[in-house]
């Protein structure tokens, strides 16, 4: 018995769902939010190299080079206005960030 | 081997991540948020994806991770108000999960793919070359302005976190050194007439 792509496939699936119930389940910390956005993020490259390890194109893992920038990217400026906001407000509730609202 | 190993990381994969979500104590979640990134790490090498394991483990356990952990022990947050509801969101998660899971299964199993596509490759792997250099060959020729490009989101990165997080508290003494600088003579001493025997 090999690992084939299927095995790959249906773990980045189960990946996957975890980080969306993730976000569903913690709709009030959204640390734990930020911490499932890269639960996913995670399973999309776990995708990205499998595809790639399977169809022998290398292209599939400089997309997942490209995707991990943006995910640190991403986490920096999250927790970055994560920060000067529990610093302005001192609170970091989801619900009470409503501010914007209009 | 490679099964055994594939199995493990997986397993240990998953429930390191469902322990992100459901755990009580964030500090745990971001210690569980590392293990499954090592994990996965450890997916991506039998992949044959080298390079690509070696930076998870070093930009997402290494600083992600951390700065995570940085920013969940430095905010005075009350957690356990933060966790109410988690009860009643568990139906409507678990029912998103299932239809979600489901789907992608369906996705995941029934696939097939399309003629042609192995010879459609537009970087095919070669055979001799380590995963690192042939990423490079590819990265610095083919994909060189996706490159630059995401050096330039890193970059932005760089300045919003700066940006958004320092800040000039008002009344705080601070060395000058422009002004320091540019003292003379002539502005900072001032001479005095003082009569003799008058005393001041």
């Amino acid at each position: 018995m090999v690992v084939d792509l299927t095995h790959y496939l249906v773990v980045s699936a189960i990946l996957f769902t975890l980080g969306v119930a993730g976000i569903i389940l913690n709709r009030k910390n959204i640390i734990i939010i930020l911490m499932s956005v890269e639960l996913i993020l995670l399973s999309v490259n776990l995708n990205l190299v499998a595809f790639s390890a399977s169809l022998g194109d290398l292209t599939g893992q400089v997309f997942a080079l490209f995707i991990l920038t943006v995910a640190a990217a991403e986490a920096a400026i999250g927790l970055a206005i994560l920060v000067t906001y529990f610093r302005n407000r001192g609170t970091i509730a989801v619900e009470d960030i409503n501010s914007l609202k209009g | 081997m490679a099964v055994a190993f594939f199995y493990l990381f997986s397993a240990v994969l998953i429930a390191s991540a469902f322990a992100v979500i459901v755990s009580r104590n964030p500090v745990h979640s971001v210690l569980y948020l590392i293990l499954a990134f090592v994990n996965g790490a450890g997916l991506f090498l039998l992949a044959g994806a080298e390079f690509l394991a070696m930076i998870l483990v070093v930009v997402y356990v290494g600083a992600v991770a951390v700065l995570f952990l940085f920013v969940v022990m430095m905010l005075d947050v009350d957690f356990a108000a933060l966790r109410q509801g988690f009860t009643k969101y568990l139906p409507i998660g678990a029912a998103v999960g299932a239809v979600v899971l489901g789907e992608l299964g369906l996705v995941a199993l029934g696939w097939q793919s399309a003629p042609g596509a192995r010879e459609a490759a537009a970087a095919p792997i070669v055979a001799g070359v380590s995963n690192t250099a042939a990423l490079g060959q590819v990265l610095y020729t083919k994909y060189f302005l996706f490159f630059q490009a995401s050096a330039l989101v890193l970059l932005t990165a760089m300045i919003g976190a700066i940006v958004l997080t320092l800040h000039h508290r008002p009344g705080v003494k601070r060395q000058k050194i422009a002004e320091q600088n540019a003292r003379t003579r002539d502005n900072v001493i001032e001479i005095k007439k003082v009569p003799s025997r008058a005393g001041l």
